[in-house]
């Protein structure tokens, strides 16, 4: 099957409903090249792999979408957050924020090797 | 929650895929035009923008596949597609669908329909509670038990249940019950109803709540039977009474005694003999009500009853049989009357009784059909497996015409396993098409064996329903079958290298040798199963053609039998032979009646009386069996049994004169040796009725069947009805007419009714009687034969595909040969050999499994032996003749292959 079950996939879906979050309805493009302009181009990612990712994020009820026209008048499909993907990207992000505090922690030079 | 929502929705999407691929493509599109809209802008040229943003997005299609994955359910999908596929095959092949549905929906339906009578009649549960502790108390061995047995399974008298009762300690309630028919009607023509007459905790021990009213307790069954009360089956409180509540406490005419109705038992509770209901049920203390002469509760030579008790709870069916074995002797002992023969009261006193389990119910059906069922259900059995042979054949046959096919797919990628898949999901779609339609047709089939099975004097109650039994072992078979059929050429035609296969040009490995020993092994082995059905066919065809035109000694055709029930006349004993012999003098004025006798036994009705004799003078310890029977004169005229020697019963036999006996050749046989009988006497030994008695032989006459068709000729003595010290207040007169039946029945009744309003009357022709005991002969008979000539078309079919397709793939060969001169008879003889060497190949393995088999069937059989060589000999002719046919046709297309052709073939 298709699901990848890598971090990647984990994460890019955070990133997507953050982008969404802060940026309001937003087509796929634009959603790639800004996680591409936040990550301050550190990933290089095929934009390919975000409309999986965004399928999967519909079907479970966090992004719903529709055809509109962008700025310059050109139809194409926006994303936007339900409230079950504002509680989501919460919670994820809460849980993200624990891991690398956890990680963080683990990797701090000294003060673990007492 | 959410992954359901998700997975429902990619379920949706398998039915919007067009639309959602459209979709996909013009975002997709509106996402690359944007992009390159901003490489433009950042000041590339028009191509580098593009290539730019399609290397970004990671390919289109990698794009739209990836999405297409995670968009619906690529399992499914390929399924879908896979059954897809497989419909389209079997579509475009109509006839070889139409022959795999069928046939296998014959071997499932005729397995099914079959497995669903003997599963209703061998393996279904009383509907009491807890059916595995109720057991039967019967006498272990009753050889040499004296009296009259008056039902199939009659296990005690009267006083012999009493005693059981009172000693028992093995069951925590034990009850007994016998059956019987009582007449509903106060006066005139007889309307029976049958009935259970049952001790007071028969209901209370089954555990059966009353659907209405009560059911009986102890107090309705008491010495006596002050108050007579009935409880009603389901079915005649709906009959009888509209399903009304206000039958309760009305009056029920049964032999012209009120009893008081109390109850209504559940619908599901028809008695304790499978495949029987009955109307109503007495307690046993209505015995006390009738007639003193049929009073049968101080008798110990009648046995009537079935005693079954529900085992205490921890007892075991082995220490409730050793307890009953401990009481036998004083059971026995103190059962004993006054008329028990007293000759053979210390073989009585020997008996023990034991416990069967009885949670099954009685069931004489089960007794006399389910050998035959089972026999069928081998036979059906075996018909299956022609079937999946068959379909295995058929199919092989596919796979080697699709191995190009196959080929090319492996060459283009596809895995062995999926190849195999949707080899598979074509079988499963046959099986899956085949059980359902089989499903079906048992259905049918076994409310057709129903009807077939029961008569108007024995209708059958099975309650024959889908259950998930039946529904399980047909699905099983279907997917046994399935896997037999499809997965072994599925896993043959994949085995193929792509390389291999296709450098071998149009004929690929199916040719090669080991794909023609499969084929060949599954046509000799259609061949053996099909010599078997042939051979169990002949055998079984043979057997009923003995039964019907085996000479029984008798000429029944234009008989009519007559049961008259005279004891609403109240005649007194000493007036019945006089008015026994008005009646049959009165018959015999009705115009085309040639001849009329009464008799105590109908000759092939089962019924039997049997009686110890020996010559006068003899030891009477040497004494032989012998049947008896008492008739009126004119008994051998109207049964066609000639008169040898002596003279025949006259009307001058009587009560005062000498009590003399008419013997049959068998009787003098076996107890003269020959010599010449007249005038010698001999004696019988005493019965419940009278003490030993002596006769004097008078004439003789020629054997005839007794009981039934299938006994032998057995020594038979015919004693003057009217010297019978206890004329009964009941007559059996036969009518031989020249007027057809129905007629016959008819002019009788009106001279019954002339005669007196209050006999009451039942008429059976006896050319129907005879008929009816030979029900599953008959079934057995035309079933096999049916089955047979299905396992023999099968076979024709299978061996025409094979011989077919060893023409075609040597169609170059046979150009090669004609060329070098041979000629087109030496090629047909070399496809006909082949033809041949599978035949006598199957023809003796089939053989010698119908040899084997044949034993187990042997007790069916009537006239012939189960080895039968002419019967086997011709089944393999006619098989041989219908493969030689079946080959000859491909064969001669062979032989008239013009050389030239054949070699340009290819």
């Amino acid at each position: 099957m298709g699901e990848r079950a890598d971090v990647w996939q984990g994460t890019l879906a955070l990133m997507v409903l953050k982008t969404l979050q802060a940026l309001g309805p937003l087509h796929g493009y634009g959603i790639a090249r800004r996680i591409e302009q936040t990550s301050g181009d550190l990933l290089a990612v095929n934009y390919g792999t975000l409309y999986p990712a965004l399928l999967k994020l519909e079907q479970e009820g966090y992004i719903s979408s529709e055809w509109g026209t962008s700025d310059n008048n050109r139809k194409a499909k926006y994303y936007k957050l339900t409230r079950a993907g504002r509680k989501q990207l919460e919670k994820e992000a809460r849980e993200w924020e624990q891991t690398t505090e956890i990680l963080a922690r683990f990797l701090a030079p000294g003060k673990e090797s007492a | 929650m959410k992954s359901l929502r998700a997975l429902l929705l990619r379920l949706g999407e398998l039915f919007r895929k067009e639309r959602r691929d459209a979709e996909l493509s013009s975002e997709l599109e509106s996402h690359l035009r944007m992009h390159i809209e901003d490489n433009l802008h950042a000041g590339m040229s028009h191509e580098e923008a593009r290539r730019l943003a399609l290397t970004k997005l990671g390919g289109i299609e990698q794009t739209k596949e990836n999405y297409r994955d995670r968009r619906g359910l690529p399992v499914l999908e390929v399924l879908l597609r896979d059954i897809q596929y497989a419909l389209r095959m079997l579509r475009k092949n109509p006839g070889f669908t139409a022959v795999a549905v069928l046939t296998l929906a014959l071997g499932i339906g005729a397995n099914s329909a079959i497995f669903q009578m003997l599963d209703a009649l061998t393996m279904a549960s009383l509907p009491v509670r807890n059916p595995q502790e109720i057991a039967e108390v019967k006498i272990a061995d009753r050889q040499g038990a004296r009296g009259s047995v008056e039902f199939w399974n009659a296990q005690a008298s009267y006083p012999l249940w009493e005693e059981i009762r009172r000693r028992q300690q093995s069951f925590s309630s034990i009850f007994a019950w016998s059956p019987g028919q009582y007449n509903l009607s106060p006066s005139g023509e007889a309307r029976w109803a049958s009935g259970l007459e049952v001790s007071g905790n028969f209901f209370s021990a089954l555990g059966i709540q009353p659907a209405l009213g009560r059911v009986f307790v102890d107090a309705d069954d008491q010495p006596g039977c002050n108050a007579p009360s009935v409880v009603l089956s389901n079915a005649f409180w709906q009959r009888e009474f509209a399903g009304s509540p206000s039958a309760i406490g009305k009056k029920l005419i049964l032999e012209r005694q009120p009893y008081e109705i109390i109850g209504v038992t559940p619908a599901n509770f028809t008695g304790l003999e499978v495949g029987k209901n009955f109307d109503v049920a007495i307690p046993l203390c209505s015995e006390s009500l009738g007639s003193a002469e049929d009073n049968r509760s101080n008798a110990s030579a009648e046995w009537w009853l079935v005693v079954m008790g529900r085992l205490k709870p921890g007892w075991t069916l082995e220490k409730a049989s050793e307890q009953l074995a401990l009481i036998s002797p004083g059971v026995f002992e103190s059962s004993l009357r006054p008329d028990y023969p007293r000759a053979s009261i210390p073989q009585y006193l020997k008996f023990k009784l034991t416990a069967i389990p009885a949670g099954g119910g009685l069931s004489q059906l089960r007794e006399s059909y389910s050998s035959s069922l089972w026999l069928l259900l081998a036979i059906t059995g075996v018909v299956l497996l022609i079937v999946c042979t068959n379909l295995a054949n058929l199919m092989l046959a596919r796979a080697s015409a699709r191995e190009r096919e196959l080929t090319v797919r492996t060459a283009l990628g596809a895995s062995r396993m999926r190849l195999i898949c949707q080899l598979l999901t074509e079988g499963l779609l046959l099986a899956g098409a085949g059980a359902a339609l089989g499903v079906w047709i048992a259905t049918i089939l076994s409310k057709l064996l129903l009807q077939f099975l029961a008569t108007e004097s024995s209708p059958i109650f099975l309650p024959l329903h889908l259950d998930w039994r039946t529904i399980a072992f047909a699905s099983s078979v279907a997917t046994g079958a399935c896997i037999l059929f499809s997965l072994a050429p599925a896993l043959r035609g994949t085995r193929v290298s792509p390389s291999a296969a296709l450098k071998s040009s149009g004929r690929g490995a199916t040719s090669g040798p080991a794909r023609f020993t499969l084929r060949r092994l599954l046509v000799v082995s259609q061949i053996a199963f099909s010599l078997m059905l042939l051979v169990g066919a002949l055998l079984f065809t043979r057997s009923f053609l003995n039964l019907t035109t085996d000479d029984t000694g008798l000429r029944w055709q234009g008989v009519v039998i007559s049961y008259l029930d005279l004891s609403r006349l109240n005649l007194p004993v000493e007036r019945r032979p006089l008015f026994k012999s008005e009646i049959v003098s009165n018959f015999q004025q009705i115009p085309g009646v040639e001849s009329v006798a009464e008799t105590s036994i109908i000759p092939l009705s089962n019924a039997s009386r049997t009686n110890k004799v020996w010559m006068d003078g003899s030891d009477p310890t040497q004494g032989t069996e012998s049947s008896f029977s008492s008739v009126g004169p004119g008994f051998f005229k109207t049964l066609g049994i000639g008169v040898l020697a002596g003279r025949d019963v006259l009307k001058s036999d009587s009560s005062s004169s000498l009590n003399v006996a008419i013997v049959n050749e068998s009787f003098v046989h076996q107890m003269l040796r020959g010599a010449s009988p007249l005038g010698l006497r001999f004696w019988r030994e005493a019965t419940p009725r009278d003490p030993e008695m002596r006769f004097e032989i008078v004439g003789v006459v020629k054997d005839s069947k007794y009981r039934n068709i299938r006994g032998k000729f057995t020594p038979i003595v015919y004693l003057p009805q009217a010297q019978d010290p206890h004329p009964a207040n009941f007559a059996q007169v036969l009518i031989r007419s020249t007027l057809p039946p129905a007629a016959t029945i008819a002019a009788v009744k009106s001279a019954v009714t002339r005669i007196s309003p209050d006999i009451t009357a039942t008429y059976e022709v006896f050319d129907t009687m005879v008929r009816d005991s030979l029900i599953t002969d008959r079934l057995v008979a035309w079933l096999s034969s049916f089955f047979g000539l299905l396992a023999v078309v099968l076979a024709a079919v299978g061996l025409y595909g094979v011989i077919a397709y060893v023409v075609a793939q040597r169609t170059n060969e046979v150009g090669i040969r004609m060329a070098l001169g041979a000629s087109g008879g030496e090629i047909l003889r070399m496809f006909l050999g082949e033809t041949a060497a599978l035949l006598s190949i199957g023809c003796v393995v089939g053989g010698l499994i119908s040899l084997a088999a044949g034993r187990a069937a042997a007790a069916l059989l009537y006239g012939l032996k189960s080895y039968d060589p002419l019967t086997f000999g011709l089944a393999a002719a006619l098989l041989a003749a219908v493969a030689i046919s079946a080959s000859f046709i491909p064969a001669r297309r062979a032989a008239r292959v013009d050389p030239m052709v054949a070699l340009r073939y290819e």
